[in-house]
């Protein structure tokens, strides 16, 4: 696959991982936030951490738009499948997130609710058109990047005149986020969670254009380097970055240029202005409310909007008590450091958001790095520190079925 | 539709349960019926469960035309056969794929090779296949008889008779078009001790060839799902490429087919059982370009999507170079490599060597692998 | 967090529509967000969109600077200055 493959190359992997090692200063440490999901997803499913050295740690940020969804709006999503009958249409991410009362799109589903799972938003469109007497909802979720399609499909339907589509509106928004983290206590004054710069995301800024991270950059003295969707682009945003640290510099840089203008996509921005406004504030799962940090549809499309369309009424669900999903997102703890990791909160029975979607911090450290014990290939799991995971036997409980 | 030309005593049924009046003797030798089997426009319904003459003319007219055997002609509720020397070997499967037809094949063909393989993977010589059909009241004939005619092909090609079955209806919405559940015999020679609790550290991994062709396949076909793609399913008989393998590795320990859950699920079921850790490599992994382009699109990973014509084999590291040998002769593992290595672990994890350079553990799937945008 | 690929424009099926290649898989998508897509483009598609088109002189020029890296490191083995 072109622009794919050379961008996996293992060589190249080894160069660009010696350069790091030479220019990272081994008198400090080096403490990046990786924003996006799929970044986090790129450095577990490549084993990227064997390729860093040991003062350079990637912590990873809330850009996992499926992990930061409320509990309360899984919870609406499954009562306008179940309670007002409609077909409501999602991403396959949202269907096995934990809801209220143990329930979950998925379950709903088996309870028999029509809940379909689409690749695209067009195809809910698609859906409302061969279905005329039915109501069907398009579960929109994601940050920038899926944004402009859910606008250009609540054009279509009104274009089409479409009676019965409409939107359950989840988009959120990248930099709130990355201002509410830097703005966190723990990182703002206490240094609990000393963060050095950021990777920004790669297709949220084919969108939104990288001139929006310099807010960043000058506000709080820290470098940004956007990084495409690569392993090769994660470690070269990583070189840069400490090049960038090295040298007290504090930019904005792109290493995505392949995709990505200072401008972005006007197009798709003018469109996603066309349809949709900011919320006051939105609860963000871990975080709290976070102002001007997500959008609702405009009145000018209030037939295309469920919330409007249904009565929706949102009722904010807390976290389970021993759940860290919300340190974690904001970079204060480690998935480890959580005392139901991999003990109760597994992939098959995640108890928070961080365990549901691959990209989470937890399902990717569960699945890709657990009980990695250094470089040596031989040995594993013989780590005293990993000890806090649980005993062989708990790990053996698993019923992982066929 | 009947069998040409010959002249066959007794009505071939697989009934059970039937009134008095069905087993008198002349009632059962009758052949005329009304009127023959509409198979193009015709649709099953409730009559040709019921064990009454619809039945009897279905299995006379398809099941029974299109297996065609000494023991369906005998007509008899089973099949009897001497038993063979050498242990038995027993396997079943349920086959609920949807869709019922995809490119390479179609749920007749998966539910005979699913099952001879499963067989055949135990080191055994599959002998003979039992086969039902729950199907749903109103499903079409004409797919029913594509299907029974693709079931019969594939146990003719790979030697292994269906030699007795059964037929039941559901009342509509009740099943999901038709449901096939095929049986496997088989006889294992004395000697041959297989199984995915024998891999030891030290131990090579084999796969016989290109992994994901099949569940790629299907979900070219899946609603909102749609890509244009060359894959087909790889839905084989595997049972004469296990025996070549058998002959040439004395030292090998265990194969195993890698369907639902793929390579990674059907590896750490090794590993767990055997009390061993692999490390495979990625690069040595083969996999169609194809299957790795669609995977891309949908967020999945091909190591733990389904095949249905592959084997993976774990044998002792002297035996490895030889038994690639004798798969790279069969046609069906022309592709075939030594991906892997078994170790010492205490926590049984299956790890893996990226094409990147860094390892990473292969996990257990949590359900089944959703397509993802995020 | 967004899971977009690469892949080439192979025909162009309506005024916002194309077919895309990627690795011999094809899928028809929307235009809608790029203007001026002509066949033979790359494009970046996610959720059945195409988001922008791939800059072919940027991608060159990204995978030098990685080869860069081990030229330096190659050549400057021991002085150890940063660039």
């Amino acid at each position: 696959m072109k622009y794919v493959d050379e961008f996996r190359d293992g060589a190249l992997a080894q160069t660009l991982a010696g350069r790091i090692a030479r220019e990272a200063d081994p008198a400090r440490r080096y403490h990046l936030m990786e924003f996006c999901g799929g970044h986090t997803h790129a450095i577990s499913r490549y084993g990227l951490k064997d390729l860093l050295p040991a003062n350079v740690e990637m912590v990873h940020g809330p850009g996992c738009p499926v992990c930061v969804l409320p509990i309360g709006r899984i919870d609406n999503a499954i009562e306008l499948a179940r309670d007002r009958g409609v077909i409501l249409c999602t991403y396959a991410d949202t269907i096995r997130v934990p809801a209220s009362k143990g329930l979950s799109l998925l379950k709903a589903k088996a309870a028999g609710a029509d809940i379909r799972m689409v690749y695209s938003c067009a195809d809910a469109l698609r859906i409302a058109r061969d279905n005329p007497s039915r109501e069907v909802v398009f579960f929109a979720i994601g940050f920038e990047t899926t944004t402009p399609p859910t606008a250009l499909a609540i054009l279509e339907a009104e274009r089409q005149g479409l009676g019965n589509f409409s939107v359950f509106c989840n988009h959120v928004l990248t930099p709130s986020a990355i201002t509410h983290i830097l703005e966190s206590p723990e990182v703002r004054d206490l240094g609990i969670v000393p963060l050095d710069g950021f990777i920004g995301p790669a297709h949220v800024s084919t969108v939104i254009g990288s001139a929006p991270y310099d807010y960043f950059a000058e506000e709080y003295r820290k470098p940004v380097v956007i990084a495409g969707f690569e392993p090769l682009d994660v470690m070269q945003a990583i070189l840069m970055l400490v090049r960038q640290l090295n040298e007290g510099r504090a930019e904005v840089e792109n290493e995505f240029t392949r995709a990505v203008t200072p401008q972005g996509n006007e197009k798709a921005k003018a469109l996603v202005a066309e349809v949709f406004e900011l919320r006051r504030s939105f609860e963000w799962r871990g975080l709290g409310e976070v102002p001007y940090s997500a959008l609702s549809i405009k009145q000018r499309f209030a037939r295309f909007d469920a919330e409007a369309r249904y009565g929706i009424v949102y009722r904010p669900v807390p976290d389970h008590k021993a759940c860290e999903c919300g340190a974690i997102l904001r970079g204060v703890k480690k998935p480890e450091d959580c005392k139901v990791f991999g003990i109760v909160c597994t992939p098959e029975n995640p108890i928070g958001s961080c365990m549901v979607s691959s990209e989470g911090a937890c399902a990717a450290h569960y699945t890709y790095g657990r009980y990695r014990v250094g470089s040596d290939p031989g040995k594993v799991g013989s780590d005293s520190t990993f000890g806090k995971v649980g005993s062989d036997s708990t790990f053996r409980d698993r019923n992982p079925g066929r | 539709m009947t069998k040409g030309g010959e002249k066959v005593e007794s009505d071939p049924t697989f009934r059970k349960g039937q009134d008095k009046v069905e087993s008198d003797p002349t009632f059962r030798r009758r052949k005329a019926y009304v009127r023959p089997i509409d198979f193009r426009h015709g649709r099953v319904d409730m009559t040709h469960g019921s064990g009454g003459r619809a039945m009897a003319q279905l299995i006379d007219e398809l099941f029974a035309a299109a297996f065609d055997n000494e023991w369906l002609r005998q007509g008899n509720d089973g099949a009897r056969m001497p038993a063979p020397a050498g242990r038995l070997v027993v396997a079943t499967d349920s086959h609920v794929v949807t869709p019922l037809f995809f490119p390479g094949g179609d749920i007749g063909a998966l539910s005979v090779h699913g099952t001879i393989n499963d067989v055949a993977v135990m080191g055994a010589t599959p002998l003979w296949l039992a086969a039902g059909f729950v199907l749903e009241e109103g499903f079409p004939l004409a797919d029913l008889r594509r299907i029974v005619q693709s079931m019969a092909a594939s146990s003719r090609e790979a030697g292994v008779p269906v030699v007795t079955g059964d037929t039941k209806v559901v009342e509509k919405g009740k099943g999901d078009g038709v449901f096939i559940t095929t049986t496997g015999v088989g006889v294992v020679a004395d000697g041959v001790e297989l199984g995915g609790d024998r891999a030891r550290p030290g131990d090579r991994v084999l796969v016989s060839g290109t992994m994901g062709d099949h569940g790629v396949a299907i979900m070219s076909l899946r609603e909102n799902l749609t890509f244009e793609t060359t894959i087909e399913s790889d839905t084989a008989a595997l049972n004469g490429l296990t025996a070549a393998m058998l002959a040439a590795a004395p030292g090998l320990r265990a194969m195993r087919d890698p369907t639902r859950g793929g390579l990674a699920t059907t590896l750490n079921e090794i590993a767990r059982q055997s009390q061993v850790g692999f490390i495979v490599d990625e690069a040595a992994i083969p996999v169609k370009p194809e299957v790795e382009a669609a995977c891309e699109f949908l967020g999945l990973d091909p190591l733990y999507v389904a095949n249905e014509g592959k084997v993976i084999a774990v044998c002792a590291a002297e035996d490895a170079d030889r038994l690639l040998a004798a798969m790279r002769e069969h046609p069906l593992g022309r592709d075939a490599a030594i991906i892997g290595t078994a170790i010492e672990d205490a926590h049984h994890f299956v790890q893996m060597d990226t094409r990147f350079g860094g390892r990473r553990v292969v996990d257990w799937l949590a359900g089944e692998q959703l397509p993802r945008i995020c | 967090m967004c899971l977009a690929i690469p892949a080439r424009v192979v025909e162009l099926t309506g005024p916002d529509t194309a077919r895309i290649d990627l690795g011999g898989v094809r899928k028809e998508i929307s235009l809608a967000l790029v203007d001026g897509v002509a066949v033979g483009d790359y494009v970046i598609v996610h959720v059945g969109y195409a988001l922008t088109r791939l800059d072919p002189e940027e991608a060159a020029r990204t995978l030098a600077a990685f080869a860069e890296a081990g030229i330096d490191v190659a050549a400057a083995d021991g002085a150890g200055a940063a660039r």
